[in-house]
């Protein structure tokens, strides 16, 4: 009998390919991700069965949480700054750039022009406290969150309207944004829902 | 220095053979390690699903004079109330001849409003169904399908809902009744303020 003879074979693999393959996942997951964008409030949102997806960009976010307490949020840093801007001099308060900066960097706020100063001198961690978030006035007194959708709309045309409220939020609560963007002749807006499981679910 | 060059100079005579053994091939399993942790990172921080939303529509304030407004005719007309607790009231018509309309109660389960309303609509949902069997026996196009689908939700037969919504009901009825006009293929809807006079027709029964 002859032995057949195996050749010893290293058990050390070459990398280099799953290396490459690994990097190339990881390149395409940083140029398709946009980061979970943290939300001050916890909200949640009812479940419908429209498909219909939401724009990326030109969005302003009107988040209202469950107790009625309204924020507001839109994208793109240069436009941030100009609307700060425009509610500083309709409100006659002036912000630094330390301060313009740092509102730039905001996704979703919900303070009252009078604290915003102090809002934004508070540190990013503190400011989803439950005692800062104190949610934009929009009663028919004092209807800051108007002059926010006028000025928003004014530094950029192009935005569409997202409404994401919570689905144990109050109907006159609703009413009242409702009526605000019709009084500025806002008409067309998206409702944000989460999807429906199945049509036989709703009770 | 030109010491320690001599030495290594005289320690390399000594030891060519050995330097010259080592492998210029490096280990590779820290960095895909490396790799695989950042594909992580990123797969888990990322939002791959964008949120649903739900078109909606308005009317503008403006005034709009009498005689252009579209008039209703009561035979078409559903109110849909909501009330209290998930409750749902309906009505179809209007006050004629000093008669209240008969108020109905249901809820919004399946067996519920929807039944209503598909009954009151079933001409269009019938039509709305062959149309999404020929969509996808055929492939019609999405935007042909939709332009199709208008067409036959804007029949001149097919009721008109009026939405009124109690200060008691919570934004997921109001989202739910919305479904509901999506589901019923309901073609012409609107959500209005609500009047005294439903207050009062629901009174007995909204508790």
């Amino acid at each position: 009998m002859t032995k057949v003879k195996l050749p010893r074979k290293s058990t050390a693999i070459d990398m280099t390919a799953m290396c490459d393959v690994a990097f190339l996942l990881l390149t395409f997951f940083m140029l398709t991700s946009n980061f979970t964008q943290k939300e001050p409030v916890l909200v949640n949102t009812p479940s419908s069965i429209s498909e219909i997806k939401i724009p990326e960009r030109n969005i302003m976010t009107i988040l209202i949480d469950r107790s009625g307490k309204l924020f507001f949020g839109i994208d793109g840093q240069d436009k941030r700054i100009d609307l700060l801007k425009k509610m500083g001099e309709a409100y006659s308060y002036t912000f630094t750039d330390a301060e313009l900066k740092e509102f730039s960097l905001i996704n979703r706020f919900g303070v009252p022009i009078e604290q915003m100063k102090s809002f934004l001198a508070l540190k990013p961690a503190d400011r989803d406290l439950l005692e800062n978030a104190l949610g934009i006035p929009y009663d028919s007194l004092d209807n800051q969150f108007k002059s926010w959708v006028r000025f928003s709309r004014f530094v950029n045309p192009q935005l569409r309207i997202a409404i994401k409220a919570d689905q144990a939020l109050a109907y006159p609560v609703i009413k009242d944004v409702m009526n605000t963007l019709q009084d500025l002749d806002e008409n067309r807006y998206n409702l944000i829902t989460s999807l429906e499981q199945s049509p036989d679910q709703i009770q | 220095m030109s010491e320690v060059n001599t030495e290594s100079s005289g320690s390399k005579k000594g030891k060519k053979k050995g330097a010259k053994k080592v492998s210029t091939r490096i280990d590779f399993t820290p960095m895909v390690d490396l790799g695989f942790l950042l594909i992580t990172f990123f797969m888990l921080t990322t939002t791959m699903i964008k949120p649903q939303t739900m078109e909606i529509a308005m009317p503008s304030k403006d005034k709009v004079p009498d005689e252009e407004q579209t008039k209703v005719k009561a035979s078409r007309a559903i109110t849909i109330i909501l009330g209290k607790d998930n409750k749902v009231f309906y009505y179809e018509g209007t006050r004629e001849n000093d008669v209240d309309p008969a108020v109905e109660l249901t809820d919004f389960s399946s067996s519920g409003i929807r039944k209503f309303l598909i009954g009151r609509n079933y001409d269009v949902m019938l039509k709305v169904e062959e149309l999404q069997k020929e969509k996808r026996d055929k492939q019609m196009t999405e935007e042909e399908f939709e332009k199709k689908k208008l067409e036959i939700m804007s029949d001149k037969k097919a009721p008109i809902v009026i939405i009124k919504a109690t200060d008691e009901a919570t934004y997921k009825n109001l989202i739910d009744i919305l479904d509901e006009m999506a589901i019923c293929n309901i073609g012409k809807y609107a959500i209005v303020d609500i009047s005294d006079y439903d207050l009062e027709l629901i009174k007995d029964k909204n508790i």
